[in-house]
């Protein structure tokens, strides 16, 4: 597999010299990362990327870029061939050496690093470049079976046994294999929420797997999830906040992948995964009118946008409903607004009485 | 004893012409006439002192105060109108008269002028010896002294011509400053023809008379075969900068680029200004006065001393662009008999006559007789003196003001090593000759200042002259150039004049504006250059570290990437 990525490299370097040769303009061709770019098919389950291309000849205006891009592309090359890995951060320093092409925020090489990894289809740990993000954390009946790096041995890991802790999703999780005997997994949003769950054992009780996402679910998040849910037919209920954020972002990006690395969607999404909560009806249902705060005018604006704009919000009713209902309500809802009757209301009311009925669920 | 009118020098005084290897024409100028004061007219002569017996009247009393005031105490007492104010003027007074002499000689013989200026210092501080020395015609020996000792000698005074020199009354009155405050004698070698000895003077004006006293005479060995070279010795201050000697030669060069002017300063320096064309300026043409252009004194003047027997002969004869029925229609207003004679207009005929002829439409007059420097000797000369990235002249077509034909040249410098931070330089000229003094009471410095140079890509301050690497000139070449005082010193306003002005600066700061903007263009070419080639390099890095190839390689790509980029641009 890492010997394709080298050749890739070679091949896309060969193109470009070629064409140098032939006193042509070098070009580089990227699939366009936005979500203006995507289709979402129902029965695949994800966002797709479409054919559309930003050709990236060699000017003045994007010189830099384009050689910035090109000593990536040799960094990741060198990187692979050694068998090596560098993370995004470190990637961003080697960049320190490269004089007038150096970085000089991280935020550049990351986007530079997008752009390659869409350029050949392939994800940044296949170049050799791997995050730095957290991955998640799990919590849960499941074991987790990992190698120890250096020896190779087998290792077990209990994820119910880590106290008041947390097992950590690795950032590359290919090589993990699963045991589990739990019915669901419960994807929260918030570490607040994920602490009292863990400290009052839900996952006992509700017989599930807990990960915290922490906010938008890293592409490892989403691809243990994936492959966790996939090899024992585990439905995935998502539980963040009742905010255009919670929806149009945390959650579809778990459920159908982003509109800036759709290249990479096929893997890194979780199309099982349904929304439990908390909806817009559930501030109606669980008399929380009280315990809201006004929509804000990036809310407003992102709900309209994704109403508008998003392939996935747009191809199901439910969900435009919801949206539209909330807009209507003009209030966002957080996962915390539960405490208002109790802190262990969310423990011992809402999640037990929504779990009765996962049809109810937003797809 | 020959009384001196005095008065002359204070009237709109031009320079005395020097008569060079031509006879000597001794001739009081019209407005002398005019202006000599009756009063004092040889009153000295004729006083004779009352008897004793008889008590003395007031005006007795008077009348014996009444003598003649001698040339020399009229100069002390009047430095400051012929350019002696303080000794630093003075210096460059000197050198003017002796350096404007000089182009007009040789002009006049059609010579291009060399001409050798030096300022020599001597054991007293405050003395100098200026020594001018030309190439021109030469002087006759007979009129050496006249010329050089003897104030008001031969004029081109009120000929309505352009011509150089409305400033002082000439080289006699330098070397009579220079007798005043040191004693020493003006010194001249003279040589007409190289068939023909060199003569040397010594010679000293003698100021109760006004002639000149020759204390020497004789024939040296001169290596040039025709020239003039004057030396005079005086109290004088030299300093550098803004209104210096050097200033005056390089203006001077700068307006007379057919001539060649080198400066020997007393602190060593040598400065040579070589001549930046070979083409003489085409000799102006003598023209009859406009209509419009004469006061009433002059009319008077003229009336008295036509040879026209018929004031409509006088009229058509004596004045441009005056047809007889145009002279006939002049007269029939004024109500006066065109066949009347002349000298018989009596002074209210003659406002009649003067109001009549100012109310007549009348023709403008022919502008034939200026001799601008013309564009591509200003430029030249601007080029040879001026240190800058953009040069531009232009010369206005000839317009008129009062019945004076006139005409405006401007070259203008930009960049180069000029002062980023500073006000632009303004250098003014009439006639050729460079005003060194009363630059902000004059009509270029208010054209410049009224001029939005903002509009141009200069910065400008608020009533203040442009603000940056910038040289503006200014020529006015006229028949008569209005000065707004006896100093001649500074153009007066007069709106035709300011209109021309402004005119040709507007010219010379679109095409200013063209080329800062042009320049502006190939700064950010450059600037897009360098940062191609920042960058081009690691592209050839890029790919030489995937693919692996050679050094050689790798430089390959950078000559190609280079080429294709380049032509993408262009």
């Amino acid at each position: 597999m890492d010997k394709s990525t080298e050749k890739m490299i070679v091949e896309a370097a060969e193109k470009l010299y070629k064409e140098i040769l032939r006193r042509e303009v070098p070009m580089l061709d990227f699939p366009m990362r936005s979500l203006e770019n995507v289709t979402y098919d129902k029965k695949k389950g994800f966002f797709e990327i479409g054919d559309r291309v930003v050709e990236r000849t060699l000017s003045y205006n994007t010189i830099k870029t384009f050689a910035q891009t090109i000593r990536m592309m040799a960094l990741s090359h060198e990187i692979v061939k050694k068998n090596d890995m560098a993370t995004k951060r470190e990637a961003y320093y080697v960049s320190k050496n490269w004089g007038d092409a150096r970085f000089t925020e991280q935020p550049e090489s990351d986007t530079i690093m997008d752009d390659i990894e869409a350029h050949f289809r392939l994800n940044r740990e296949k170049l050799g470049f791997i995050p730095e993000e957290k991955g998640g954390d799990i919590v849960g009946k499941l074991v987790v079976i990992d190698h120890d790096p250096n020896t190779g041995k087998e290792i077990r890991i209990d994820c119910t046994g880590f106290g008041t802790g947390a097992y950590s999703i690795p950032t590359d999780c290919e090589g993990l294999r699963f045991e589990t005997k739990a019915k669901f997994i419960l994807a929260i949003e918030t570490a607040g929420m994920f602490q009292r769950l863990v400290k009052h054992n839900f996952y006992t009780t509700a017989d599930c797997i807990l990960i915290s996402m922490g906010g938008v679910p890293t592409r490892a998040c989403r691809r243990f999830i994936r492959r966790l849910a996939d090899a024992y037919k585990l439905p995935v209920y998502a539980f963040v906040d009742g905010d255009p954020y919670g929806m149009t972002n945390i959650y579809r990006t778990l459920k159908v992948g982003s509109g800036n690395n759709a290249h990479l969607n096929k893997f890194f999404c979780v199309p099982q995964a349904s929304y439990l909560g908390v909806t817009p009806q559930d501030i109606i249902d669980y008399k929380l009118k009280d315990a809201t705060h006004p929509l804000e005018e990036v809310d407003i604006k992102r709900a309209k946008d994704a109403l508008k704009n998003d392939p996935f919000i747009r191809s199901h009713k439910p969900w435009r409903d919801a949206i539209e209902q909330m807009l209507k309500m003009g209030v966002r809802v957080e996962q915390q607004a539960f405490a208002k009757h109790g802190l262990n209301h969310v423990i011992e009311k809402y999640l037990p009485q929504k779990l009765k009925h996962p049809a109810k669920f937003l797809p | 004893m020959q009384v001196v009118p005095i008065s002359v020098t204070l009237g709109p005084v031009k320079k005395k012409k020097i008569n060079r290897a031509r006879k000597p024409v001794k001739r009081l100028s019209k407005a002398a006439r005019k202006k000599a004061p009756p009063a004092k007219k040889s009153v000295a002569e004729n006083v004779i002192p009352p008897a004793v017996t008889e008590p003395l009247t007031t005006a007795d009393k008077m009348a014996t105060k009444q003598r003649d005031i001698s040339v020399s105490e009229f100069f002390l007492k009047n430095r400051h109108l012929l350019g002696f104010d303080n000794p630093k003027k003075a210096l460059l007074t000197t050198i003017k008269e002796a350096v404007d002499n000089s182009l007009d000689a040789c002009e006049e013989a059609k010579i291009l002028p060399d001409i050798l200026v030096e300022v020599k210092p001597l054991e007293q501080e405050d003395r100098f010896v200026v020594i001018v020395a030309d190439n021109g015609p030469g002087v006759v020996r007979e009129q050496i002294p006249s010329i050089f000792g003897k104030l008001l000698y031969g004029s081109k005074f009120h000929s309505m011509k352009q011509a150089r020199g409305q400033q002082g009354i000439g080289i006699s009155a330098a070397g009579m400053y220079g007798q005043l405050t040191t004693g020493v004698s003006t010194k001249i070698t003279s040589r007409i023809s190289a068939k023909r000895p060199a003569h040397y003077f010594e010679i000293q004006i003698d100021t109760a008379k006004n002639k000149p006293t020759i204390l020497k005479d004789e024939i040296v060995q001169w290596q040039r075969p025709h020239g003039t070279k004057v030396q005079i010795e005086l109290e004088a201050k030299y300093q550098k900068g803004p209104r210096s000697v050097e200033d005056y030669i390089r203006q001077t060069a700068l307006a007379n680029p057919h001539a060649t002017i080198s400066f020997k300063g007393p602190d060593g320096t040598k400065e040579t200004y070589k001549a930046a064309t070979r083409k003489l300026p085409v000799s102006p043409k003598e023209i009859k006065p406009h209509p419009h252009g004469v006061e009433l004194g002059i009319l008077m003047k003229m009336l008295k001393s036509t040879t026209s027997r018929k004031v409509s002969a006088f009229l058509s004869r004596d004045f441009a662009r005056i047809s007889t029925r145009t002279a006939n229609n002049i007269c029939k207003q004024a109500g006066i008999d065109p066949k009347a004679k002349p000298t018989a207009i009596a002074h209210n005929e003659a406002d009649k006559l003067y109001r009549s002829m100012n109310a007549t439409k009348i023709m403008n007059p022919p502008t034939n007789c200026l001799s601008p420097i013309g564009e591509p000797a200003l430029l030249a000369a601007l080029k040879a003196n001026v240190d800058a990235d953009f040069y531009t002249a232009i010369t206005r077509p000839p317009s008129v003001y009062r019945g004076n034909p006139f005409q405006i040249e401007i070259a203008v410098a930009y960049g180069g090593k000029m002062p980023t931070e500073e006000l632009a330089q303004l250098m003014r000229f009439a006639n050729r000759v460079p005003l060194m003094y009363q630059q902000s009471a004059c009509a270029t410095t208010k054209s410049v200042l009224q001029t939005a140079w903002k509009n141009y890509g200069v910065s400008q301050s608020k009533g203040a002259l442009p603000t940056g690497p910038l040289m503006v000139a200014i020529h006015m070449a006229s028949v008569w150039v209005p000065f707004t005082s006896e100093s001649k010193e500074a153009v007066a306003s007069y709106p035709e004049i300011i209109r021309e002005i402004k005119l040709a600066l507007q010219e010379t700061g679109r095409r200013l504006d063209a080329y800062i903007r042009r320049g502006a263009r190939e700064d950010e070419a450059r600037r897009k250059k360098d940062y191609i080639k920042s960058y081009l390099p690691h592209i050839g890095i890029g790919l030489r570290e995937i693919l692996g190839f050679k050094q050689k390689d790798e430089r390959k790509v950078l000559d190609l990437l280079t080429g294709i980029l380049e032509k993408e641009r262009a």
